[in-house]
């Protein structure tokens, strides 16, 4: 038992609820939502030290005791989440400050940002598979809110689209959650992975898996499911393009990585293999539809697409070193991905599109800018000694070791277009003849804009170049999440 | 009498899934709907029908029916009639400003 386990949850929900009140003080919003988000942080961080220092903590709700009631479960890779969405939670909101615009402000963006993290944050710490289904649907309501704010016409349009999706996907979710409870009957994953060992009915049990795979991969935006994406993603403005593109699909690779190596690891011939071919066309797919685009936020909504099939390709390798990278991924796509969703937004403010064609010679006007895009985006197509190359790197290896041949000659040609693709970006933005007068941008003040994204730049740099810790930690975290036993032990054995 | 719950709800959600497709807006928020209930007969059903005492500590509190499928349903209704809410909403401001329900008008240009 230990109470801390609940502070991510807890902090951003509260402020949320309170901030709802002060609608017409965007002051008194800005400030406290700041605090409330450094607070986050910290509890994040101080969590992690906890789980590290002293193994998984718990929390039972209620007090009710582990298979009964409802638990919430900090081991190390939920918490790594944590912390990673609070990081995110502070660059985007700091950067909301200087794009957002006042009726935005004013119409409940502070407290919906804070459902949204509480959404989040409840995700990766539940044990419960009901509640993940609950906070999965705070995350949901709080992300249909945001994605239609501002209600201009594309964004009315998709918005639709995304909410009809998204609910069609709950729905599966709730009656793969109805096959699993006739079949275990229990709800909390530690008992339902105890359960699954007993019994011997692989078949059902596939079909309850891959209902959930098609759930959780429609919110990862995996193939052949990833069709609402980047339309969605395009319309909000770009703190909270950001924030989804950062965060919100990895809610879903997050909850397809802890169900298939906590609850389904009966049947991996089938099961994860069928997830190694899904990896390898979501990898494709996506970057072919990056290449083919013309636009600053498409071709990043593209990219998530195709960098989800990395995180899943680790977990249908199975092994501690491709899980270990699948992990390291993880944390640098949601830094990396946050920071050129920003960058998209900062240029935006600056020229006014996020059409390629209709920009240029950004590098003569803004050196800083251009420079520091240029670092987060050969870390995103796994340049050395950036931290896209060093997470890249024991996913092939490992996909070689297991002579999955076919994944890891995709996997580098996806590498290869993703270069292609983020050099398109720069040349099209950066390169040629200044296109703005000097009176278009004098007014924007760059350095408040480009305040917030620093730290992700630094971090994706901190990444790349401690490489060795970094990587020993997450094969930490792989092997507590690969020996379910260790979770078991420590939810149920309270 | 399981048979007959299933049977029921495999046709709310083919009735459910028939409007999902149709073009219409309305038409696909009644299927949202349809295919919620749907899923949560599914739920009731799969969980075993059980006929008990209410879960308290009374005389009969030896044979009590599992209550926790219908926490799980009641969780799932309110969630559902939440969104139910907002999708309407949402529904009747795209129809406004698209001057539209067709969702085939609503795709989107072909460069996008």
């Amino acid at each position: 038992m230990n109470n801390i386990v609940l502070l991510p949850v807890l902090i951003p929900f509260i402020a949320g609820t309170l901030l709802i009140l002060f609608r017409h003080y965007p002051r008194l919003q800005r400030i406290s939502s700041g605090i409330v988000v450094f607070l986050l942080l910290f509890s994040a961080v101080f969590l992690l030290y906890l789980v590290y220092q002293e193994g998984i903590q718990t929390i039972a709700l209620g007090n009710w005791p582990a298979p009964f009631g409802i638990v919430l479960v900090a081991d190390l890779f939920s918490v790594l989440m944590v912390v990673l969405s609070s990081i995110v939670g502070v660059a985007c909101l700091f950067f909301a400050y200087q794009t957002l615009s006042k009726e935005r402000e004013k119409y409940f963006f502070y407290p919906f940002y804070f459902f949204l993290l509480t959404g989040v944050n409840g995700s990766f710490l539940t044990g419960d598979l009901f509640n993940l289904f609950v906070f999965f649907e705070v995350m949901l309501i709080s992300s249909f809110i945001l994605i239609v704010m501002g209600g201009t016409k594309y964004q009315l349009r998709e918005s639709y689209k995304y909410v009809v999706i998204n609910m069609f996907a709950s729905i599966l979710f709730l009656v793969a959650l109805a096959l699993i409870y006739g079949l275990t009957g229990t709800l909390n994953m530690a008992h339902i992975a105890v359960q699954v060992a007993e019994l011997e009915q692989a078949g059902v049990l596939n079909t309850a898996a891959i209902l959930l795979l098609i759930v959780f991969g429609m919110k990862g935006a995996l193939f052949p499911l990833y069709f609402w994406l980047p339309k969605s993603y395009y319309g909000p403005p770009a703190a909270i393009a950001a924030l989804f593109g950062g965060l919100l699909t990895k809610v879903g690779i997050y909850a397809i990585i802890r169900t298939f190596t906590l609850i389904f690891v009966h049947d991996t011939g089938f099961t994860h293999t069928v997830i190694l071919a899904l990896a390898g066309f979501t990898m494709f797919f996506g970057v072919l539809g990056a290449v083919s685009q013309f636009d600053f936020k498409r071709i990043l909504s593209y990219h998530i697409i195709s960098q989800v099939g990395y995180m899943v390709m680790g977990l249908g390798l199975f092994t501690p070193l491709a899980l270990a990278g699948a992990i390291y991924y993880i944390a640098h796509h949601i830094i990396v991905k946050s920071a050129l969703f920003l960058f998209a937004g900062a240029t935006q403010k600056i020229t006014g599109t996020t059409d390629l064609k209709k920009m240029s010679g950004l590098l003569k006007t803004h050196p800083v800018l251009a420079w520091t895009f240029f670092i987060t985006a050969i870390s995103l197509a796994g340049i050395p000694p950036l931290s896209g190359f060093f997470s890249k790197f024991p996913l092939i290896l490992s996909g070689i070791e297991q002579e999955s041949y076919i994944i890891v000659v995709v996997a580098l040609i996806v590498g290869l277009l993703t270069l292609f693709s983020m050099m398109k970006i720069f040349i099209y933005v950066f390169w040629g003849t200044p296109s703005l007068k000097k009176s278009d941008y004098e007014h924007i003040k760059m350095k408040p804009l480009l305040l917030p994204i620093m730290p992700l730049v630094a971090l994706t740099i901190i990444l790349g170049f401690a490489a060795e810790p970094i990587f020993s930690f997450s094969e930490v975290v792989a092997d507590q999440i690969i020996d379910p036993s260790i979770y078991i032990d420590a939810v149920l054995e309270e | 009498m399981e048979i007959l719950m299933i049977v029921t709800s495999g046709v709310i959600i083919a009735v459910g899934v028939y409007l999902l497709m149709t073009r219409s807006i309305l038409r696909v928020v009644f299927g949202i709907v349809m295919l919620a209930h749907g899923a949560h007969l599914l739920i009731l059903t799969l969980s075993g029908l059980q006929q008990g005492a209410p879960p308290l500590l009374t005389e009969e509190a030896a044979s009590y029916a599992d209550p926790l499928p219908q926490a799980v349903i009641l969780t799932a209704i309110v969630i559902s009639f939440g969104i139910t809410a907002f999708l309407l909403v949402l529904s009747y401001r795209t129809y406004k400003v698209h001057q539209t329900d067709d969702l085939e008008e609503l795709r989107g240009n072909a460069d996008e």
